[in-house]
């Protein structure tokens, strides 16, 4: 039923995600069910839908925190189901969390650093023996994160524990760690999550900006309406794990299905 | 930021620093101006220092609740006993004896997990359920591939492991007599020495390491409850030992050990611990460990194997425990089971958590002021000595109170601090706003 529906972009590019018939069980709670989406690159797609729809779930199985208990999830052309949540990151998806997940205890320079690691130009020994290997790796390291701080403007605070960051520097941090890992594919998770309207619409700002900077496909969750209407190119709408609807914001807003999702059927009938 | 006067670099300062110090303390022992009773105290102080810079490494940096510091204490102090004594007073026949048996067991180990890794077992397993999958069910697949894969990492173990353990036991015993039977015996003695510390470390690491395989996947508290675990059966081993090899004698305590360690010995084995913690920590891989530590979910997600992290961490913090033990056993030339308990594990968690978690400096200064005030307070009057053990408690608590970070917090002294790393050079507009100026990011290519 809804692999009947088409998806309205139709740029000949090249598909970077592929998910067909996903599917989550918690013990006997059936959490997500036959999920399926194509999204292709360059596309920035979300995925909405009410408290507990199975939306999070999603990204945790495409990021391997969670296994999957059926389906598929092809990513450039390579089945990555069942791969450690750490290879999945280095072939090319980075993401962010609904509840901030940064290192608290580390400096934000070395947040992104920490990044950087897996592309490390120096094993373990060279930074015990502190050779000559260690000292190029380091500052090539060193750079390249204050340049993407740079770029965050967070270049200042580099030495401030990321725990002292204000809110919505944390969230950009995140972002930025996030980029850091070099992604094809960026997952956000809820990223205007506890954010007042003038913090949404600069994310929104940055979310189109580091989508063209650093070429990238955005998949992003979000729960506030707005937000996924602004940027979005194309929804999909999710309900007790299943999908209800999918469209370009436009369609997915006019959508009687999702208004009573959202709002439930007493409002459908005020509004029809 | 503050401007600082030019100053030298790190490694001359703190080099220096350490010189002095140590040389000062060399000084002081040697013309006996601190009694023979307070220079043992002292280096047992800089001894438990090492151990507790191991378990900081694990619980300080990494994040693991692990409570068998002792038993890895144990595993050094005795292996390393075994080499030397048999070297000094003889228990296996051939002077090298204990060393070939200690060194082949490390080599061995070593080369079979190598082995087993870039081999690539468990996709050995996953290839072949999958191919097997075909014709038999999922159940089927799975249980013989994974009985093969048991079965050829068994060999492996076999074959690697125990054939270059046993070239190097039969190298060790024809090589080493003769070479180092040529040096004066003082000579040698040393010389055997440091190699035992060395094969001791080297064997307590790579037990840690083949303990925290199974049981790094826990967290916290049940990851505390299974090296507590581990830490009794140890010491129920070390009781028995002599069961396996009489000279360990067990629960009688071993005896014979030669008194090897000297103020140099510990200083120079604290230093050099002190140093490869610290550039550890400061390098690419001791800042994953400390994202791990963070949080090991996003440290996945930043592409970075929090298992490894945590496992190597682990490791390096056994080691560490496994050269502190090498050196109390050649300090009090006698061992016995009762001073490897895993009530003892608690010893360096208390200096850990007294000097400051996740601090290389609190560390050491946990650890003396851990040992001095013990034996310190043995001045009270004959009557109050046992009231050593109310105040030392007491202590304990006023400053878990009034300081619950340890009293150095994380902070660190001198070289120990992280480097400092200088701000971008070319300073470009504010940083105020969220969105980023248009003009920096097309300066900047980032690939």
């Amino acid at each position: 039923m809804s692999q009947s529906i088409q998806n309205p972009s139709t740029s000949s590019n090249s598909i970077v995600l592929k998910i067909d018939g996903l599917t989550k069980f918690f013990g006997g709670l059936r959490a997500v069910h036959n999920f399926n989406i194509e999204i292709k690159k360059g596309e920035l797609v979300g995925l909405i839908g009410p408290n507990g729809a199975g939306k999070t779930t999603i990204f945790n199985m495409i990021t391997g925190i969670y296994p999957v208990s059926a389906g598929h999830i092809i990513f450039k052309g390579q089945e990555i189901t069942g791969i450690p949540a750490h290879e999945i990151t280095q072939l090319g998806i980075g993401r962010t969390f609904q509840k901030i997940r940064i290192f608290p205890n580390l400096t934000v320079l070395d947040n992104v650093r920490v990044a950087y690691h897996p592309h490390a130009r120096y094993n373990l020994f060279d930074g015990i023996l502190r050779s000559q290997r260690f000292s190029h790796g380091e500052r090539e390291m060193t750079e390249k994160a204050q340049e993407f701080l740079g770029v965050f403007g967070m270049d200042q605070h580099q030495d401030t524990l990321a725990s002292n960051l204000p809110y919505g520097a944390q969230r950009r941090l995140e972002i930025a760690r996030a980029l850091a890992t070099e992604p094809d594919l960026l997952l956000l998770d809820e990223p205007a999550a506890g954010m007042n309207p003038r913090e949404i619409i600069e994310l929104m700002e940055l979310i189109h900006f580091i989508r063209d900077r650093f070429d990238l496909t955005i998949f992003l969750i979000e729960h506030q309406m707005r937000v996924v209407m602004g940027i979005c190119e194309w929804l999909t709408v999710l309900d007790f794990g299943e999908i209800l609807a999918r469209g370009t914001p436009e369609e997915i807003r006019n959508n009687p299905k999702v208004i009573e999702a959202y709002l439930g059927t007493q409002a459908t009938r005020m509004v029809a | 930021m503050k401007t600082k006067i030019r100053s030298l670099p790190t490694w001359l300062t703190a080099g220096l620093f350490f010189l002095i110090v140590g040389v000062t303390f060399q000084i002081v022992f040697s013309r006996g101006w601190l009694s023979e009773y307070w220079q043992v105290i002292i280096m047992l102080g800089t001894i438990m220092g090492i151990s507790t810079l191991g378990l900081n490494l694990k619980y300080g940096y990494g994040g693991m609740f692990a409570l068998a510091q002792a038993a890895f204490y144990g595993i050094g102090a005795y292996s390393s006993a075994l080499i030397t004594k048999d070297w000094v007073v003889g228990w296996s026949g051939n002077p090298a004896g204990g060393l070939a048996g200690v060194l082949a067991l490390d080599v061995g180990f070593i080369l079979a997990v190598v082995a087993i890794y870039y081999l690539k077992i468990g996709r050995l397993r996953r290839r072949l359920r999958d191919g097997l999958s075909r014709w038999l069910t999922t159940f089927e697949a799975s249980v013989l591939a994974t009985s093969t894969a048991l079965v050829v990492g068994v060999l492996i173990i076999v074959v690697i492991g125990g054939g270059s353990g046993w070239l190097v036991r039969q190298g060790v015993l024809t090589i080493v007599p003769p070479a180092l039977g040529a040096l004066p015996s003082a000579v040698s003695q040393q010389v055997i020495f440091a190699l035992a510390l060395l094969a001791g470390a080297l064997l307590a690491g790579l037990i840690g390491f083949l303990i925290a395989l199974p049981l790094l996947s826990l967290t916290y508290d049940y990851l505390c409850i299974a090296t507590l675990g581990f830490g009794i059966i140890a010491y129920v081993f070390f009781n028995n030992a002599d069961k396996l090899i009489p000279t360990l004698k067990g629960a009688r305590g071993m005896v014979g050990i030669p008194q090897l360690v000297t103020w140099p010995w510990v200083f120079i084995c604290a230093v050099i611990a002190l140093v490869v913690m610290r550039n550890f920590i400061y390098s690419s891989t001791g800042r994953t460990v400390l994202a791990v530590r963070d949080d090991p979910i996003a440290a996945e997600t930043m592409g970075i194997d929090a298992y490894k992290a945590r496992t190597l961490a682990y490791t390096l913090g056994c080691a560490y425990a496994g050269l502190a033990g090498g050196l109390y056993a050649h300090l009090y030339a006698f061992l016995h089971p009762s001073v490897f308990t895993w009530l003892k594990s608690v010893d360096p968690f208390v200096m850990m958590v007294f000097g400051g978690v996740g601090s290389m400096t609190g560390s050491l200064l946990g650890a003396y002021a851990f040992v001095i005030l013990l034996e310190g307070l043995r001045v009270l009057p004959a009557a109050f000595v046992d009231w050593r053990y109310v105040i030392y408690p007491v202590i304990l608590l006023v400053v878990m109170l009034f300081r619950p970070q340890g009293l150095l917090g994380s902070s660190e002294w001198g070289f120990l601090k992280p480097p400092r790393i200088a701000g971008r050079k070319q300073v470009q507009g504010t940083s105020a706003g969220m969105a980023p100026a248009e003009s920096q990011a097309s300066e900047s290519q980032r690939r």
